[in-house]
């Protein structure tokens, strides 16, 4: 069933609390590496039927007026790609070594 | 004066403000979220909570109920309407505020007695207060965070349109310690600050005059009754 990804993330000029508590988080267990985090949104929206120029409209329009908040946060991709599940699922099937699942489409 | 309270899926705060209504001489109204019907009240009231578990965003799927429809038009067209915590994301994920709240800068729930000073007085529910006044009523949140840019902030204070400005300390990050804002036509107020749980001696924040005595929220209810029996 196809799936469309949106992703979210808060603004990149405006504070991220729940970021930064991750961040001093993996300072503080001395992942010194790691200077910065900020936590977005993943979206998966699941279409019965085909995904045409209607559907991909309706999505933009979704993504920027109910899946975000323009006001504080942007929409920073709109993915056309099987989910998680579909992906897991698949190597479940198809491969019996440890393969990554397939890569995503960004 | 009939003011109803909309009580929706996750809403916690709604009895609280119908008995503040009942205590500063009003008639409460219990309004349902589903319905698309307001009853032929005078002013409305979005109460704190957790509509909806706060999934998506405070107060965004809340924003989007049938009722919401009939609210935004009545606030349009002039009808005073009140946002308290959950009530005041859920005014500007419906854009009749601007800005946005986000998680506390600190990153936890607060809950404390905080101190205000009313910077607008002329608004629908801050009519009772004096410019300038410091009142103290009931802070809790973990999303109270007050963000906007640059550019609305500066024209929120040139506009006279922030309501309520947090004094002493800033609990939760919120820019320009902006506590509450007001839309352009003084009808539509939104603040995170709770003062339904202030209004009567007893159940209040403690006062240098004695424990839990304080009712500087009832300013808000009285302020919005007196102003619609005066337009009356």
């Amino acid at each position: 069933m196809p799936t469309i990804v949106v992703e979210v993330m808060p603004k990149a000029e405006l504070l991220d609390p729940q970021g930064k508590a991750v961040a001093g988080a993996l300072s503080r267990t001395g992942h010194a590496a790691i200077s910065g985090v900020r936590v977005g949104k993943r979206f998966e929206l699941t279409v019965d039927g085909p995904i045409d120029d209607a559907v991909r409209a309706e999505v933009a329009a979704l993504a920027e007026h109910v899946l975000s908040n323009s006001v504080i946060e942007d929409v920073v991709g709109i993915h056309y790609e099987q989910s998680n599940a579909e992906l897991a699922g698949e190597a479940a099937e198809h491969h019996d070594g440890y393969d990554a699942p397939a890569g995503e489409t960004h | 004066m009939r003011i109803g309270v909309i009580t929706f899926p996750g809403s916690l705060d709604d009895r609280d403000a119908q008995r503040a209504v009942r205590l500063a001489g009003g008639e409460p109204v219990a309004l349902w979220h589903g319905s698309h019907d307001l009853e032929g009240v005078d002013a409305l009231i979005l109460p704190g909570g957790f509509s909806y578990g706060d999934y998506l965003r405070c107060g965004a799927i809340a924003s989007l109920s049938p009722i919401m429809t009939e609210v935004v038009d009545a606030a349009n067209a002039g009808m005073p309407v009140l946002g308290i915590c959950n009530g005041f994301q859920m005014l500007a994920e419906a854009h009749l505020l601007e800005g946005g709240l986000i998680r506390n800068d600190h990153g936890s729930f607060i809950c404390r007695d905080q101190v205000l000073r009313v910077e607008n007085a002329s608004t629908a529910w801050t009519g009772e207060f004096e410019a300038g006044q410091e009142i103290t009523i009931p802070l809790k949140n973990g999303e109270g965070g007050f963000i906007a840019s640059e550019e609305t902030l500066d024209r929120l204070e040139g506009e006279g349109r922030v309501a309520f400005r947090y004094v002493g300390v800033n609990p939760n990050g919120s820019l320009r310690d902006i506590a509450g804002i007001t839309n352009a036509a003084g009808n539509v107020v939104g603040l995170m600050p709770h003062p339904e749980h202030a209004v009567e001696p007893g159940f209040g924040p403690d006062t240098a005059a004695a424990m839990r005595s304080g009712v500087d929220g009832l300013g808000f209810f009285t302020s919005v009754i007196r102003r619609t029996l005066v337009e009356a």
